[in-house]
C-alpha cells in the first residue's frame, strides 16, 4: 500500500508510509469492532441455545442488531463519575483497555504477506502489549475509590501476571519450533508439518499439550468464565466496572471483546496454522486465507462460550494453584522436552558445531 | 523527517514524564508517570533499531516491575504532612547526590565531546542483515556465555533468597488435597443403611 501512495499520489516514501500505515490501521480497526458487535451476539445467542433459551431476538432480523441497539443506550446514558474517585486516572483507565486491545493487531497476520505490521519481534510485542493490559483493570479498580472494584482490580492483576508466565513459557517452545519471533515465519513453519500434509503445531503430538495449556490460559489470560473471578456477581457486584457507566463502560466492554478475539486468532496462528487450510491439499488454498483465519477464529470463539456456558466459576486458591503449580512446571518442562527433541533433530548427538540458523526466509511481500 | 519528528516527541515525553514522577504529589499518579517513561525509552530503543531490547523493556519494566510498585503504592497510606517533614533531614543526602549525578554527567558529556571510542562495534560488529533476537543469541550464547550464566546464578540465587526471607509458616492452616479429591468416589463416602427405629446411627 505505501507503493500505492509513493507512485500513483506522489507523496515522499516517509509520508507515503505514514498514510498508508494509517489507512492500515483503520482498515483493521473499523470491522473489529462492526466483529464485536457481531461476536457479542453470538455469545448471547450460544449461551443462550446451551441454557434451552432464545436468547436476542426481538431488535432486527434474528436480534442481529441487539448489539447496536445497546452500543446506542451505553451512548446516550450519562458518565456518571464518582465525587470520590480519582477523576483523571478514573477516565483513563478504560482508555488504555481499549486502546491495549486494539495495538496488538497491528502485528497479526490475516493472510500470506497481509499484516501492518510486519515486524520480527511479533510475539514480544504481543506480550509486551498484553501486558499492558493489566493497567487498565488496576486503574480502575483503584481510581473508583471502593472496595468492590479495589478487590477486583487486584484479583485480575495477580491472575493476569501469574497466566502471563505460563503462556510465555508456552510462546517459547512455539518459537523454538519454528525459529522465528514473526508471526508470519511462525504460520509458515506450520505448513506440511512432518511431511504428513497437516498444516498446524497443534497435529504436533508433542506440542498439542501446549496448545491445550495455551487455550485454557487464554480464558483465564481474558478473564473469561470460568475464571471470570474479577467479575463474579455474587462476590463482587460487577467487579472493577462497578463504577462505570456510558462510554467508559463500553469502553471495557469492547476492549473485553477485542481481547478474547484476539485470543482465539492466536490460538488459531500459533497452533492451528492460522491462514493455512488444515490439510495441505492443494484445492484448499483457492478458499482466500483469511476465510481460514476467520473460520478457526469462529470455531475457537465458540469453545470459549460453551466452556462459558457449561464449567462452572473456579474457585480463587484453585485459579492460583492451577496456574502456578499446573501450568508453569508443566510448561517450563516442555520447553526443556521440545528444545531436547529439536536438539537431536536439527543437531544431532555428534555435537557437532550449531550452524547458525538462516534467517532469511521473508514472507511473499508487504500489504 | 518522521523518524526526526518520532525521536523529539518520544525524548520529550521521557523527560517530562520523569519530571513529572518527581514531582507529582499523589504517589499512583508518579507510578503511571515513571511508566509512561518507560514506555516511551521503549520507543527511542525502536527507533535506533533495538527492538528486541525494547520489547523486553516494556514486558519487564512495564509489565511486571511496575506493577508491583502500583500494587505497593495502591496499599501504602501516605501521610504527606509527615513526608514533608522529612525534607529537611534529607536535604543533605538529596543535595550530595544531585551534586554527584551532575558531576558523572559532566564527564560524561566531556569524554563523549572528545571523541568516541567505538567500544561496543569493536568488540561484537553486528550485521544490519541479521534480526537483533538472534545477533543478540548469538553473541549470548558463545563469547559471554559464562557471563549470562553467572548473571542467570546471581538472579535465582536472588529470587530464592526472597523467598526464604518473606516464607512464613503459618500453624494451623489446612490445605487441599485436590488428588484426593479428585480419586473419591461415591462407595468411599456414602453408605445406605437400615436404620432400626430408636437406636443411634453407628458412624
Amino acid at each position: 500500500m505505501t507503493g500505492f501512495f509513493q507512485n500513483t499520489v506522489g507523496l515522499p516514501y516517509g509520508w507515503a508510509w505514514f498514510v498508508a500505515t494509517i489507512v492500515g490501521i483503520l482498515v483493521i480497526a473499523l470491522p473489529l469492532m462492526l466483529a464485536v458487535a457481531m461476536i457479542i451476539y453470538a455469545d448471547r445467542k450460544i449461551w443462550a441455545a446451551m441454557a434451552l433459551r432464545r436468547g436476542p431476538n426481538v431488535v432486527g432480523p434474528f436480534g442481529l442488531l441487539q448489539s447496536f441497539a445497546d452500543g446506542l443506550k451505553v451512548f446516550l446514558q450519562e458518565t456518571i463519575i464518582p465525587s470520590a474517585a480519582n477523576r483523571a486516572l478514573f477516565l483513563l483507565a478504560p482508555i488504555i483497555t481499549f486502546t491495549v486491545a486494539l495495538i496488538v493487531w497491528a502485528v497479526i497476520p490475516f493472510q500470506a504477506g497481509v499484516v501492518l505490521a510486519d515486524i520480527n519481534v511479533g510475539l514480544l510485542y504481543i506480550l509486551a502489549a498484553s501486558s499492558l493490559g493489566v493497567y487498565g483493570i488496576i486503574l480502575s479498580g483503584w481510581s473508583s475509590n471502593s472496595k468492590y472494584p479495589f478487590y477486583s482490580a487486584l484479583r485480575a492483576a495477580a491472575q493476569m501476571v501469574s497466566y502471563e508466565v505460563a503462556i510465555g513459557f508456552v510462546l517459547i517452545t512455539v518459537v523454538l519450533w519454528a525459529g522465528s519471533f514473526n508471526l508470519s515465519h511462525i504460520v509458515l513453519a506450520q505448513q506440511n508439518l512432518f511431511g504428513v500434509h497437516l498444516n498446524g503445531f497443534g497435529f504436533n503430538p508433542l506440542l498439542f499439550p501446549m496448545a491445550v495449556v495455551f487455550l485454557i490460559s487464554s480464558m483465564a489470560e481474558t478473564q473469561r468464565a470460568p475464571f471470570d473471578l474479577t467479575e463474579a456477581e455474587s462476590e463482587l457486584v460487577a467487579g472493577y466496572q462497578t463504577e462505570y457507566s456510558s462510554m467508559s463502560f463500553a469502553l471495557f466492554w469492547l476492549g473485553e471483546y477485542a481481547n478474547v478475539i484476539l485470543m482465539c486468532v492466536l490460538n488459531a496462528t500459533l497452533f492451528w496454522g492460522g491462514w493455512l487450510p488444515p490439510v495441505d491439499w492443494a484445492p484448499l488454498y483457492w478458499v482466500p486465507g483469511i476465510i481460514w483465519l476467520f473460520g478457526k477464529m469462529l470455531f475457537f470463539f465458540f469453545v470459549f462460550s460453551w466452556v462459558k456456558a457449561t464449567v462452572p466459576r473456579y474457585r480463587y486458591d484453585q485459579l492460583m494453584r492451577l496456574g502456578w503449580k499446573v501450568f508453569l512446571p508443566l510448561s517450563l518442562l516442555w520447553v526443556f522436552l521440545v528444545s531436547g527433541v529439536l536438539m537431536l533433530d536439527r543437531v544431532g548427538t555428534s555435537g557437532a558445531p550449531l550452524q547458525p540458523v538462516a534467517m532469511t526466509a521473508t514472507p511473499a511481500g508487504r500489504s | 523527517m518522521i523518524q526526526a519528528i518520532a525521536f523529539y516527541l518520544f525524548a520529550a515525553v521521557v523527560i517530562v514524564s520523569a519530571v513529572m514522577t518527581i514531582a507529582s504529589r499523589n504517589p499512583v499518579h508518579s507510578v503511571m508517570w515513571l511508566i509512561l517513561a518507560f514506555f516511551n525509552a521503549a520507543g527511542l530503543m525502536v527507533l535506533v533499531g533495538a527492538e528486541f531490547i525494547a520489547m523486553l523493556l516494556v514486558i519487564v519494566y512495564v509489565g511486571a516491575v511496575a506493577v508491583l510498585f502500583l500494587f505497593v503504592v495502591m496499599m501504602l497510606d501516605i501521610d504527606f504532612a509527615e513526608m514533608r517533614a522529612g525534607v529537611a533531614r534529607y536535604f543533605g543526602i538529596g543535595l550530595a547526590l544531585a551534586v554527584a549525578l551532575a558531576a558523572e554527567v559532566m564527564v560524561a558529556v566531556g569524554a563523549w565531546s572528545a571523541g568516541q571510542i567505538d567500544l561496543s562495534r569493536r568488540a561484537a560488529p553486528i550485521d544490519p542483515a541479521v534480526p537483533n533476537i538472534a545477533a543478540i543469541g548469538q553473541l549470548l550464547y558463545t563469547r559471554y556465555l559464562f557471563i549470562f550464566e553467572a548473571a542467570g546464578l546471581v538472579l535465582l540465587v536472588a529470587m530464592i533468597g526472597a523467598i526464604v526471607l518473606t516464607h512464613r509458616e503459618r500453624g494451623g492452616t489446612r490445605y487441599q488435597n485436590i488428588s484426593r479429591q479428585n480419586a473419591r468416589r461415591p462407595q468411599d463416602a456414602v453408605r445406605n443403611v437400615d436404620q432400626p427405629v430408636g437406636q443411634g446411627v453407628q458412624l
